[in-house]
């Protein structure tokens, strides 16, 4: 039996990472339940009704997709549609070559993590710049984002120090204040000189084609203020049906997200700006990207669809907390990653197989999560969908030998009182497999037999006999 | 078959196996109303008192305005050409108030003046839009964003807002300086946008 990855994981996190994704998960959920009860005793109700809008939506996207190509189209949108990661990415390039642009400044959107979008780009010879503090300082460290909302809560100050230092964007200062002063002014000279502003958006709405889009730095509107093109790179489930529900959704997100009653920017697109405005994009895409989301759409897991990525459930989860994000290897830690990114990875599915089993089920993702997805179900599907088509996986250990014991009295009995010695037997000279996976594990002291000696001389049972 | 035939066929197809669709719920709005916070409030004293805790700033004159900005040392900016000649004269020649926004130096405008196209009470937010924002650059770049807010378009509710966003292709709403906790979790404001974000209400 081999260690499960994610447990290799968490065994080798450096201290200091551990304590800050620890502390700041426990502080950001303990103010969002604050926060969001205080201001709605009956939160919960808001969090059922939210998942059965969403529920809604992508058990009927059929419908609503071509309806919302049809809104967004009468607003002057340009619609695109893209099956794979390479299809949108390679939508955002056309659109850039046939605009003759070089240059593009990107708002945190979690598709074009998963499409790779910035490497495709600069691949192909496009300065493609992440604007979010947390993505842009991922993006020059050569790191990856290991919080969904807080790309870089694994960090430390003097780390971003160093990485600023490094590439040259300013002598050693660990002052958050500096830090982000020298971004500003880095930054705002990178958005007026490119052509291109790529968002993604946090809500597309039906009846009115209206694209939403929430931010607290205010780089997404930056993007959307200096630049000529807008390009949205888009999820298909992204959609919701009225603009009234936003009233429900935009209550709920960022109080999950960030413990804030609303998030300093929410930005209602509905196409390109008037000719009276001098600012921003006289032109704009949509791209709907697919990316294995029509292969869960046809799962039992479909309902993993609602999430609306506010990253709730990973501040909430104990395993999150211990493990930090890298440990998931993909796009979405935590326990929405531990459900999505395997039904993604699709015929990688088996190199992620560990995650759903990565979880207590103690069910605190489902309780915090604002659209209710019942996330502890779905890693029980995920569980016996990985076990039928692949057997058993690295973490779990063999259950043949219990078989036979727990089948049996006389060899259950005969073990019960042979296993004492495992007290007194030394971790090396253990079998291979307890010895492994008492690796990153204590085994507690043997006190088997302990019940059937009290069955057998309690008082009731000497009377009888 | 092009890239949305394929995409709705196989959502068709995926969607075709259910036995039945969950239905649309019709919710209540009063559910999206934190009522705690804004029963018995008029929206005027409500915007006032809530912007603050985001760390906005109320103001009720252009005289305070005016003040404010002088006191701090920001003394040129930009401002709506349709509030320029009239605030103009009501700051006085030691400021001096542009009506032009040169994207080309943006960091000359330690403010920016525009006018707001309502406000929400409940969470203290700013409302812009295209038709009354006379730059996107002018009220975002600038280290001070002013919004001269009507006090009569204030709405009480978050969900009230939420029903007149009109056809305006962007609208969009401030609550606060622009902010981040990136870096270990600490908050610091003015990342992109404004530090400073004032409410003048009128």
């Amino acid at each position: 039996m081999s260690v499960s990855p994610i447990d290799g994981f968490a065994a080798n996190l450096k201290k200091e990472t551990h304590d800050a994704v620890y502390n700041s998960t426990k502080a950001t959920h303990e103010k969002r339940t604050k926060v969001l009860f205080d201001h709605f005793p009956d939160a919960n109700r808001l969090r059922e009704i939210a998942g059965e809008i969403k529920q809604h939506v992508i058990e009927n996207l059929d419908t609503y997709l071509p309806k919302v190509e049809e809104k967004l189209k009468a607003n002057g949108v340009q619609v695109h549609w893209a099956p794979t990661a390479l299809d949108a990415n390679q939508a955002v390039l056309d659109i850039m070559r046939k605009r003759n642009a070089t240059k593009i400044v990107k708002a945190k959107t979690m598709v074009s993590e998963e499409t790779e979008l910035a490497h495709f780009l600069e691949k192909n010879g496009v300065e493609c710049l992440e604007t979010d503090l947390g993505e842009f300082i991922v993006q020059v460290d050569h790191d990856h984002p290991s919080h969904i909302v807080r790309p870089i809560i694994h960090k430390s100050r003097r780390e971003v120090a160093v990485c600023f230092e490094k590439n040259g964007l300013g002598a050693y200062n660990d002052d958050p204040n500096v830090i982000t002063q020298r971004a500003r002014v880095f930054l705002r000279q990178k958005y007026l000189e490119a052509d291109v502003g790529l968002t993604g958006a946090n809500f597309v709405v039906a009846e009115s084609g209206r694209l939403v889009l929430v931010t607290n730095e205010g780089n997404s509107r930056f993007c959307l203020a200096a630049t000529r093109c807008h390009i949205a790179m888009v999820g298909i489930e992204k959609i919701l049906p009225r603009d009234r529900d936003l009233a429900l959704l935009l209550n709920l997100l960022a109080r999950s997200a960030t413990a804030q009653q609303l998030t300093v920017y929410t930005e209602f697109i509905k196409g390109p700006r008037k000719p009276t405005q001098p600012d921003g994009p006289d032109e704009m895409h949509v791209i709907f990207v697919d990316n294995g989301r029509i292969d869960v759409l046809a799962t039992e897991c479909r309902d993993i669809l609602r999430c609306i990525r506010c990253g709730a459930c990973l501040n909430v989860c104990p395993v999150y907390r211990q493990a930090s994000g890298h440990a998931y290897r993909s796009v979405y830690p935590g326990p929405v990653g531990a459900v999505l990114s395997p039904l993604l990875a699709k015929e990688k599915f088996p190199e992620l197989a560990d995650l759903p089993k990565a979880s207590s089920l103690c069910g605190a993702c489902q309780e915090v999560c604002p659209v209710n997805i019942p996330i502890p179900d779905l890693l029980l599907r995920l569980r016996d969908k990985n076990k039928r088509a692949h057997g058993p996986t690295s973490g779990t250990p063999p259950l043949g030998a219990w078989s036979i014991l727990a089948s049996q009295p006389t060899a259950w009995k005969a073990a019960m009182a042979m296993g004492g010695l495992v007290n007194h037997v030394p971790r090396v000279l253990m079998p291979g497999p307890l010895r492994k996976w008492s690796d990153y594990r204590t085994l507690p002291p043997w006190r088997g037999g302990q019940f059937r000696k009290w069955l057998k001389n309690r008082p009731a049972a000497k009377g009888k006999s | 078959m092009n890239a949305r035939e394929d995409m709705l066929g196989r959502v068709n197809k995926a969607l075709a196996m259910l036995p039945e669709r969950a239905a649309l719920p019709n919710w209540d709005a009063e559910l999206a109303v934190a009522h705690k916070l804004v029963d018995h409030h008029a929206p005027f004293e409500l915007f006032c008192e809530r912007i603050k805790l985001v760390n906005g700033t109320p103001m009720t004159s252009v005289a305070e305005v005016a003040a404010y900005l002088k006191k701090n040392g920001w003394m040129k900016g930009y401002c709506d050409p349709a509030l320029q000649k009239q605030l103009q004269e009501q700051f006085g020649p030691e400021f001096t108030l542009s009506p032009e926004f040169d994207r080309t130096r943006v960091d000359d405008y330690a403010f920016g003046i525009t006018r707001a196209a309502g406000g929400i009470a409940e969470t203290g937010t700013i409302i812009l839009n295209d038709t009354l924002t006379s730059r996107r650059l002018g009220a975002l770049a600038p280290w001070v964003h002013i919004a001269i807010l009507p006090r009569e378009l204030i709405h009480l509710t978050l969900a009230d807002a939420v029903l007149v966003l009109g056809d305006d292709p962007n609208v969009i709403w401030a609550t606060g300086p622009s902010k981040t906790a990136d870096i270990e979790g600490i908050l610091i404001e003015g990342v992109h946008g404004p530090g400073v974000q004032i409410a003048l209400v009128l």
